[in-house]
């Protein structure tokens, strides 16, 4: 007997998307294996995390509320990817959209108008998160330095950093000690749908960000010079495109764009800058997922920023109702990245048995 | 006099763990393979080693656990990598992702549990007797001698022996390697099997030597800096030792500056700008020296492809 591993040729819709679901469910089924070690009825556990993520109406709207920042910081990064430039610091430049929005927030907030403020958050927030993206592409194209490795080390510095603003030079005065910064004044808060934790604005903005994104990259040069960079970096060379400009432009957007889920989070549910790890529980992160779970397409990255908002709010469930620590969702999440990177496999190839 | 000898000997110890994964690392990596998931298999291996030593009151038990944990989630990573041919970047975060799951839960019930036993300094007669270099070097625990000998039995099968022309040829030219009959994907699974193990010890020394207690995310980052760290040593584990030993100053330094009233999240910043630093002037040199990375790191090899 003879097994050979041979290319696939063209692939339906419908082979395609069924391939990425049985992953899924793979990925899920596998998943249950953890409550077992710690002796849990995996369908107790899941029903739980179902209620808790899509379930029911609170659920619904917690899961709503952490796909927001998922799906922006998402797009900046099927950016980055798609020029292959692998932007591990999301979670970085999402701290320090927020500390950039929190100075505006506390210095500007209480003599201006909720518009002007709130503006000038968001731009600064860009700002800020594009900078940081800033430092990891100019480290890159100038010293040739490895980006997971500089945008990781720039993760642990924003965090360090937000941990040192809010224990020291930030810390709010009427917060009884807590590391927390003031409560930013009513100017700088952005209004939410009632009963839930979702601002009408950055839910706007995430889903507008989709459809720019998909336009960007789809409609524009320098996306399309983004694709031809990341599919083929010497061609890209050769055919006079400048790798510089182009890995600073993506850089710019994908940090921006992390910077302004920073600045929905400070504004938008926390209204004040506190604990890192609190802002953003591993979005960066999590979020490298949605994108390929997604195949880097910007529209259906929305659908998958919901699945993982879910995944995120089961992380609390858990923690809550069965004992587990947060950080056990990280193991979900590799799992999943893992089986879509099987279902990329099934799609690209097919296993042959000759006797 | 004894101020110094107390930092180096921490720096001895500090320096230990990035040794060991950098050592793991340099062997996958000179096979082509790309393993970002030592964060997460340190992880892994840092609580299995402290939960196996205590139930089972023995260290060593803990260590040889730890070790197997480590080569054991690494061959997720070699599959995926290999077999189906997955990007290794996405792979070795995902399993650097698993990794500090499975730890952070198989860790819960251990948190702030004391470990009555672990490894302690064993002082080798003779040498430790000998001034100021003694007590820095050979007063330590017998995880800092098996490291140090690891790194110079590893340099010496990489360059010195068949086995390490296999290994680097695999990791520069697999179609020559291939063509010359030797099983690409079978020596690749090998090394980075061999990888893992290194990181699982790295992670037993933290628990089991370093620090005899388990919190979460008490690895710290050093998996990744030990992916620097591959850099830095031109994937040699001789040039690893003096990496590893000055990072693990940089992370004595830090305690050593807090009387000084630096504030504590600016201090923890430390060791990831000098990692940011040392890998600018790394990337002077190899400018320089044209020297450089394995030349077919991180690409999947397909037999019988062009």
């Amino acid at each position: 007997m003879h097994i050979s591993i041979e290319k696939r040729g063209y692939v339906s819709k419908k082979y395609y998307t069924s391939v990425y679901l049985i992953s899924i469910f793979v990925a899920v089924i596998l998943s249950s294996f953890i409550f077992l070690l710690r002796g849990i009825n995996p369908f107790y556990a899941f029903s739980k995390i179902f209620q808790g993520s899509f379930g029911s109406p609170f659920g619904l709207k917690e899961t709503i509320a952490k796909a927001i920042p998922l799906l922006l910081i998402t797009e900046g990064l099927i950016v980055a990817f798609k020029g292959k430039f692998w932007n591990i610091g999301a979670n970085g430049q999402l701290l320090v959209g927020a500390t950039f929005a929190t100075w505006i927030a506390l210095n500007f907030g209480p003599y201006h108008s909720s518009i002007s403020t709130i503006t000038i958050m968001f731009l600064v927030g860009f700002l800020g998160g594009a900078l940081f993206g800033l430092i990891p592409a100019l480290l890159k194209v100038k010293l040739g330095i490895n980006e997971i490795i500089s945008t990781l080390m720039l993760n642990y510095i924003a965090e360090d950093f937000v941990e040192y603003l809010v224990y020291g030079p930030w810390k709010g005065k009427t917060q009884y000690g807590f590391p927390y910064t003031d409560n930013f004044p009513q100017s700088a808060t952005l209004a939410q749908i009632p009963g839930t934790r979702i601002s009408y604005i950055t839910l706007i903005i995430a889903l507008l960000s989709a459809v720019l994104i998909y336009l960007f990259i789809e409609k524009t040069k320098y996306g399309y010079e983004i694709k031809v960079t990341g599919e083929n970096p010497h061609a890209a060379r050769y055919s006079g495109i400048d790798f510089v400009k182009i890995t600073i432009i993506m850089m710019l957007i994908s940090g921006g764009l992390a910077g302004i889920a920073g600045v929905g989070e400070v504004a938008g549910i926390h209204r004040h800058l506190t604990y890192p790890a609190q802002i953003s529980s591993g979005y960066g992160y999590t979020a490298i997922i949605v994108a390929w779970l997604a195949q880097l397409n910007p529209i259906l990255a929305i659908v998958s920023a919901v699945f993982f908002g879910g995944i995120l709010v089961g992380g609390d469930v858990i923690q809550t109702s069965l004992g587990f620590p947060f950080s056990t969702i990280n193991a979900f999440n590799g799992l999943i990245l893992i089986f879509v990177m099987v279902g990329n496999f099934f799609t690209e190839y097919k296993i042959k048995i000759r006797r | 006099m004894d101020l110094i000898i107390s930092i180096l000997q921490r720096t001895m110890v500090a320096g230990t763990p990035l040794l060991l994964g950098t050592i793991g690392e340099i062997i996958t990596e000179r096979s082509g393979i790309l393993n970002l998931g030592i964060e997460g298999m340190m992880a892994l291996g840092a609580i299995i080693g402290f939960s196996v030593t205590y139930i089972t009151k023995n260290p060593t038990l803990g260590l040889i656990a730890a070790i197997l944990s480590g080569g054991i989630l690494s061959l997720l990573h070699a599959f995926v990598s290999i077999t189906i041919r997955g990007i290794q970047t996405l792979s070795g975060l995902a399993i650097a992702m698993i990794g500090i799951g499975l730890a952070g839960m198989l860790g819960k019930s251990y948190i702030g549990a004391p470990l009555s036993v672990r490894f302690s300094e064993v002082a080798i007669p003779g040498l430790s007797k000998i001034p100021f270099i003694g007590p820095i070097l050979f007063n330590r625990d017998p995880l800092f001698y098996i490291g140090i000998i690891l790194a110079v039995v590893s340099w010496f099968i990489l360059f010195k022996t068949r086995w390490g022309i296999i290994i680097r040829s695999v990791g520069e030219n697999p179609k020559a390697s291939d063509a010359l009959g030797i099983n690409v994907s079978l020596v690749r699974y090998l090394s980075t099997f061999i990888g893992g193990c290194f990181a699982g010890f790295a992670g037993a020394y933290l628990t089991l030597a370093y620090m005899p207690s388990w919190i979460e995310g008490m690895t710290g980052g050093r998996g990744w800096i030990v992916i620097a760290l591959t850099i830095f040593a031109q994937w040699d584990p001789l040039r690893a030792i003096l990496g590893a030993y000055l990072f693990g100053g940089v992370d004595v330094l830090q305690y050593i500056l807090q009387p000084l009233g630096i504030p504590v999240p600016i201090l923890k910043m430390t060791p990831y700008f000098v990692t940011i630093i040392v890998l600018i002037i790394t990337a002077r040199e190899v400018m320089r020296k044209h020297l450089g990375a394995p030349k077919s790191l991180g690409e999947p090899f397909i037999k019988g492809e062009k």
